[in-house]
């Protein structure tokens, strides 16, 4: 078995009384789709903000590339990106000038080419000049993932990314996920209230619920494990128990 | 430190007062309008040119030294706020990038405001007032360094609390640099303070700033001695105010407060 790229252990946050992560751990190995799944306020947003070093956790370990996220911040967040449909870009800027300011944060080379292929790849050609405060909310998903894609990164932790995408649209960025999995072994904890997109996307589901894990497998599994008939109804079931 | 992060950061800022008049008009019409009225109150205090020695080069050249700091301390203020009016702090310290280098970069800016005010102001005031800043002399280059040092720790301490307290603590941005102004001894020569006044004055580095200018106009006393005590407060407080934003900036992580401003 591969050693993961991402290992989570024992990860709790704490906001004084209220605990958000209540002690998770999980693994992400090379070229793995992790689904994070929960009801609202389960605490997925409070773990991808701790994978991501913007919050810091009250107890536990998140270790990347072998490396402690706490003394290794730099190394591991060169090799890390995310998206997320509540995180836009500088809205004054254009589609073109909001990547270029990526690229060069992340100190990549050959810049433009880099931009003119992902901006080709997320079909993106149309709106590349565009002011980003005039882009349509999926246009805007859209640059939030080119953002993300532009730096290469080997882990992509991707919060709701295709929620307000035409289903074409989403199709394609499904497909460009599964395809730089294969071609770059890119890892990814992949977060959606679309269950279908979740058993279509993920190889292992986690289910948080207040602040725990409560269930953890393949969508199969989880969904026979619950004796439901489908992920849905498991979500359903889960978010409604007190 | 990475300098192409940095760059990023400038270059993000550059795009954005490009194509944006409201901002353009904050770095010339102020400054601008700032020095129209002080011309007319220095024009009008000619008149008792006897009894107010000097007023003209005073007045006029305290405030454009004046307007350099307080666009120092903008530019650094300002450049984090736009972060989180687009809120884009999650996209930033999301990065590689450092608090140190963010500092860095909002300091780069705040540098360019700083030229492109002191040209508008210095070529206006030279226009309409036939004023020449270059009576000061080479002290210039001091005293103007040393006012950059000062607006930028006025700008990183401001930052550090907007953080701290979030978006409703923005209106600092704008009013905290006024806290300093009275003990700045911008207008007026220090000794016209009150006695526990004057101890409070004594440890801000503006204030021998303006002693020392008015020293070199006067040509009375070396500013030296001034000089030697901006530096060196500037440095202290300055190594202080950047210790504080990093302890802020862990604080704000701990209590989950980097990912929550501007909502």
């Amino acid at each position: 078995m591969s050693t993961p790229v991402l290992h989570v252990q024992h990860l709790v946050k704490r906001f004084g009384a209220f605990v958000a992560v209540n002690d998770i751990s999980f693994d992400i190995r090379p070229g793995e789709i992790l689904g994070l799944l929960g009801p609202n306020g389960a605490g997925k947003t409070t773990t991808i903000q701790m994978l991501l070093g913007l919050v810091t956790p009250t107890a536990g370990s998140i270790q990347m590339f072998g490396l402690d996220l706490a003394a290794h911040r730099e190394e591991i967040l060169q090799q890390v990106n995310f998206s997320s449909t509540y995180v836009s870009m500088p809205q004054a800027l254009t589609v073109e000038e909001n990547l270029w300011v990526i690229a060069r944060l992340y100190g990549l080379s050959q810049i433009q080419e880099r931009v003119d292929d992902i901006v080709k790849r997320l079909e993106m050609e149309e709106f590349r000049h565009k002011v980003t405060r005039k882009l349509s909310s999926g246009q805007s998903t859209r640059l939030g993932l080119a953002k993300a894609f532009l730096t290469e990164p080997k882990i992509l932790f991707l919060d709701e990314p295709t929620a307000s995408l035409d289903p074409d649209i989403a199709q394609k960025i499904r497909s460009l996920l599964k395809e730089e999995r294969r071609s770059s072994g890119l890892s990814v904890l992949y977060t959606s209230h679309n269950m279908h997109e979740m058993e279509e996307m993920s190889d292992r589901i986690i289910f948080l619920q207040r602040g725990k894990i409560v269930a953890e497998g393949t969508a199969q599994e989880i969904v026979a494990r619950f004796g439901q008939a489908d992920l849905e109804e498991v979500f359903v079931k889960l978010a409604r128990e007190k | 430190m990475k300098v192409h992060r940095i760059y990023a950061l400038v270059a993000r800022h550059l795009y954005l007062y490009r194509r944006s008049l409201p901002r353009m008009m904050e770095i010339f019409y102020w400054p601008f309008l700032d020095l129209v009225i002080w011309g007319f109150i220095t024009v009008y205090l000619m008149k008792f040119q006897g009894q107010i020695s000097g007023a003209v080069t005073f007045f006029l050249g305290a405030l454009i030294l004046w307007d350099i700091l307080f666009r120092a301390q903008q530019g650094i203020t300002i450049s984090f706020l736009e972060e989180i009016w687009a809120r884009n702090l999650m996209n930033l310290f999301a990065s590689p990038l450092k608090p140190s280098e963010f500092l860095a970069a909002t300091m780069v800016m705040s540098v360019f405001k700083v030229m492109a005010v002191s040209v508008v102001m210095v070529v206006c005031a030279g226009l309409f007032y036939s004023y020449n800043i270059f009576v000061i002399g080479m002290w210039l280059v001091p005293f103007v360094l040393n006012l950059v040092m000062t607006g930028w720790i006025i700008g990183v301490l401001t930052t550090a609390l907007i953080m701290r307290f979030g978006q409703e603590a923005e209106v600092l941005a704008w009013s905290m640099v006024f806290l300093f102004q009275p003990i700045s001894c911008v207008f007026y020569p220090m000794e016209v303070l009150p006695g526990w006044l004057q101890a409070i004055a004594w440890v801000n580095p503006a204030a021998h700033v303006f002693e020392g200018m008015r020293a070199v106009l006067n040509a009375s006393v070396s500013p030296f001695a001034h000089l030697a005590w901006a530096t060196g407060l500037n440095l202290v407080f300055l190594g202080l105010v950047i210790a504080a934003f990093h302890w802020t900036f862990e604080l704000c992580r701990e209590r989950g407060l980097l990912v929550r401003i501007g909502e």
